[in-house]
């Protein structure tokens, strides 16, 4: 990396910087915000995973990364969404039951 | 013996051997994290009154912390930036600032905590499944502030001698460190709005 890409890095890593602290108001002021716990928990994660996706892209570099970080993380990706859906399917399936 | 791949890339990976294992290391991260929130749904979603977090936790607190750990990753980046651009001294403001951040982050942490213990009745980890969950995914994720305090904190300090001897491999650590780093930070990004505000 040359001295002029990291120069120009360091100016992204200050918008990204003050994106990620405007959206973390925005984060509290949807709690604020009297539209339903779903919806509110669907808008609240919505903006946590575009700042999640902020730090992961910039900050970790992962808009520019090797393939073999990114078959990496497909794999984590497709295990974490397992682990997260196993209580989603078992709360489904009380629904039929019940 | 040297090991091998430090600073040059491994030719099948495409990777320094350290880059590699810390995403490895991150990727197993991601699953104990994950195991956590899986089992939040799964508490959560198994009552039908699940408390809201304002009726126990201080949003205001949890904010500044919030703006504490995305300040501390942006100088953390910025430290790595600076041994980039050959800058010692800005390397040394940049990850200084980022271990008064993480401290910042501990000392709020700390007087949350105490405000739980000392509440009447206190409120505990046993004393319901909302603070259960919440007690043990905030403590999971200080452990590891704690952890990349010691880690940066060395770099900081006796760790750095090595900018002298081999400036690569040093910058490629900081890059390493990072990446840790800007994980925790990542983590929080979620525990926030999950256990604070929905």
């Amino acid at each position: 990396m040359t001295p002029d890409e990291v120069k120009h890095h360091i100016k992204t890593y200050v918008i990204v910087f003050i994106a990620l602290a405007f959206l973390t108001v925005v984060t509290v002021a949807i709690s604020y915000l009297d539209i339903g716990v779903k919806a509110g928990i669907a808008l609240g994660l919505f903006v946590a995973s575009i700042k999640a996706s902020l730090v992961a892209c910039y900050f970790m570099h992962l808009i520019d990364e090797k393939t073999t970080i990114y078959w990496t993380l497909i794999a984590t990706a497709i295990s974490f969404l397992i682990l997260i859906f196993l209580p989603i399917s078992t709360m489904l399936a009380q629904a039929r039951i019940y | 013996m040297d090991i091998p791949f430090n600073v040059k890339e491994r030719p099948d990976t495409g990777l320094y051997n350290g880059k590699l294992g810390i995403w490895l290391f991150l990727a197993s991260e991601v699953m104990l994290f994950g195991g956590l929130f899986s089992a939040y749904i799964f508490l959560r979603t198994g009552v039908d009154n699940w408390p809201a977090g304002t009726e126990y936790l201080d949003v205001r607190l949890a904010t500044l912390n919030t703006l504490f750990l995305i300040s501390s990753s942006v100088t953390m980046v910025m430290s790595w930036a600076s041994l980039k651009l050959n800058d010692f001294k800005k390397f040394k403001f940049y990850s200084g600032t980022t271990l008064l951040f993480a401290f910042g982050f501990l000392v709020i942490k700390y007087f949350e905590y105490s405000a739980k213990f000392s509440h009447v009745p206190p409120y505990l980890p046993s004393t319901n499944n909302f603070l259960g969950i919440y007690f043990t995914m905030t403590g999971l994720h200080v452990l590891h502030v704690i952890g990349g305090i010691v880690v940066i904190g060395y770099y900081f300090g006796p760790g750095s001698k090595m900018w002298k001897a081999d400036p690569e491999r040093f910058t490629n650590r900081i890059e390493i460190v990072g990446l840790y780093w800007h994980f925790v930070d990542l983590v929080w990004i979620f525990l926030f709005p999950v256990l604070y505000l929905l």
